[in-house]
């Protein structure tokens, strides 16, 4: 039983990707990320003075990640506005996939914020946005050791696949498994995982989606080279 | 073993290898992992012997001790300012450096300089806790009256004032105006035709997004009315 994706697109097949640094005028740093149906658009404020007192770190400066996906971005129902328990956990999440790549220890008692909006989503939208975010931050000119790249690799009937839409991510007994990664350096800053799924299927999908990332990291330095090296 | 990737004012982004092997330096804007040296900003790529720099294109200013730059009063404290310099942290103006005469205790300090004023100052002293101290005394250091202030990226200062103060002093005379820049990429335009101040205030940004290219200062001259490549020929 062999599965075939839409678009006759081969199991190793990213989306259409396209990226633009720089969409924001007002903000220090923006950029928009967009796969297949799936839009990202991040804009980093900052850093600034943090309030509270009790959330600085007198260390380093913070990163403040918001997710949101906005009410006509599905391609179903109205997405209910504002924050819920999902944008919740998937600022958290890209808080801890981004942190890893970035040198703060400059901005102590500082915030960096990341507002990350989605426009249109066709699944992958937790990796859109941290794609999105981390070419806003190094277009804010946050040092960073590495930009972040991520993508999804899943298992659909056997087989698996990178970068899964709507469809192939809602399939019932398939899994979905985000990875990000600081590409240059392999290493990897965000594995989520649903559903059911052998050892060696999760090594070999990491395995596919680490050259499934290095694709996506190529449309990133594209973009910002597109900005800065005219 | 060493090896340099990249040639002289390459564009180089964040994660980039720009040479291997323990022969090169890290310097600003670059770090050493492991055996490499990786560029950790959106930069252009400066060597010099064995150190291997990037010069920023872009990010926040970030304070030094002797920058002199311009700042907004943003709030009157008992005994001083403080100031918006357009970084993560305030500066604090105390009295004694912000006026030369005699203040009476309890005297209502916004008479010298009130919130919204936009004052040139110059670093005096950053504490550990990133306390920001500035001093109004100095050379050419004062309250800024009239004028407008507008904001370029700190990291392309150095371009706009140009070799020597070229540029800026190309700009002053085109149009005629008093134009200030501050290290923390804040500049002071002043003068006695709008008409003038806006086309300065036009050719600044110019040079703000162009500044990587070359021949930039003809371009201005050009855009400026080049008046001098008129005179060139004549002579």
């Amino acid at each position: 039983m062999t599965y075939k994706r839409k678009n006759n697109r081969k199991y190793d097949e990213l989306r259409p990707m396209e990226a633009k640094v720089g969409v924001i005028k007002r903000a220090d740093g923006s950029a928009m990320f967009k796969i297949g149906g799936t839009t990202a658009i991040a804009a980093v404020y900052g850093p600034r003075e943090l309030y509270p007192g009790h959330l600085q770190n007198p260390q380093k400066g913070v990163l403040r990640c918001n997710y949101n996906m906005l009410a006509f971005s599905g391609s179903g129902d109205r997405v209910r506005p504002g924050p819920s328990r999902r944008s919740k956990e998937i600022s958290l999440v890209t808080e801890n996939a981004l942190n890893p790549a970035l040198i703060l220890d400059k901005f102590d008692n500082s915030v960096i914020d990341v507002f990350i909006e989605m426009t249109n989503t066709d699944a992958g939208t937790r990796c859109a946005g941290i794609t999105a975010a981390s070419l806003a931050l190094a277009d804010a000119g946050i040092p960073m050791k590495d930009l972040v790249a991520a993508v999804s690799v899943g298992k659909i009937k056997d087989a698996l696949v990178v970068d899964l839409d709507y469809d192939e991510d809602s399939y019932e007994e398939g899994v979905d498994l985000p990875v990000a990664m600081m590409v240059n350096s392999e290493k990897i800053t965000l594995v989520q995982m649903d559903g059911l799924i052998k050892k060696e299927e999760v090594i070999q999908a990491i395995k596919n989606v680490k050259k499934a990332l290095k694709k996506v990291h190529k449309v990133q330095v594209n973009a910002l080279k597109e900005k800065y090296a005219k | 073993m060493s090896e340099i990737l990249v040639k002289d004012k390459d564009v180089v982004i964040p994660g980039q290898t720009l040479a291997t092997g323990m022969d090169y330096l890290p310097a600003n804007g670059t770090l050493r992992e492991e055996e490499k040296i990786i560029s950790s900003q959106v930069g252009l790529v400066n060597l010099n012997g064995r150190l291997i720099k990037v010069i920023p294109l872009t990010g926040p200013y970030i304070p030094k001790k002797d920058d002199v730059v311009i700042g907004k009063v943003v709030d009157i404290t008992l005994n001083g300012w403080r100031l918006d310099i357009g970084c993560a942290y305030h500066a604090n103006i105390s009295l004694r450096d912000g006026v030369e005469e005699f203040v009476e205790r309890g005297s209502d300090l916004s008479q010298y300089y009130n919130y919204g004023d936009y004052v040139m100052a110059k670093i005096t002293n950053i504490s550990s806790s990133k306390l920001i101290d500035l001093t109004i005394k100095g050379h050419g250091l004062r309250k800024l009256t009239e004028g407008q202030v507008m904001k370029i990226t700190p990291s392309k200062v150095p371009r706009v004032i140009g070799k020597q103060g070229s540029m800026i002093s190309l700009i002053k005379e085109k149009t005629n105006t008093k134009i200030l820049v501050g290290q923390n990429g804040w500049v002071w335009i002043s003068g006695q035709d709008p008409e003038k101040e806006i086309k300065a205030m036009n050719a600044i940004k110019i040079v703000n997004e162009e500044s990587q290219t070359d021949g930039l200062t003809d371009k201005i001259d050009k855009y400026l009315g080049g008046k001098n490549d008129i005179q060139k020929k004549k002579q």
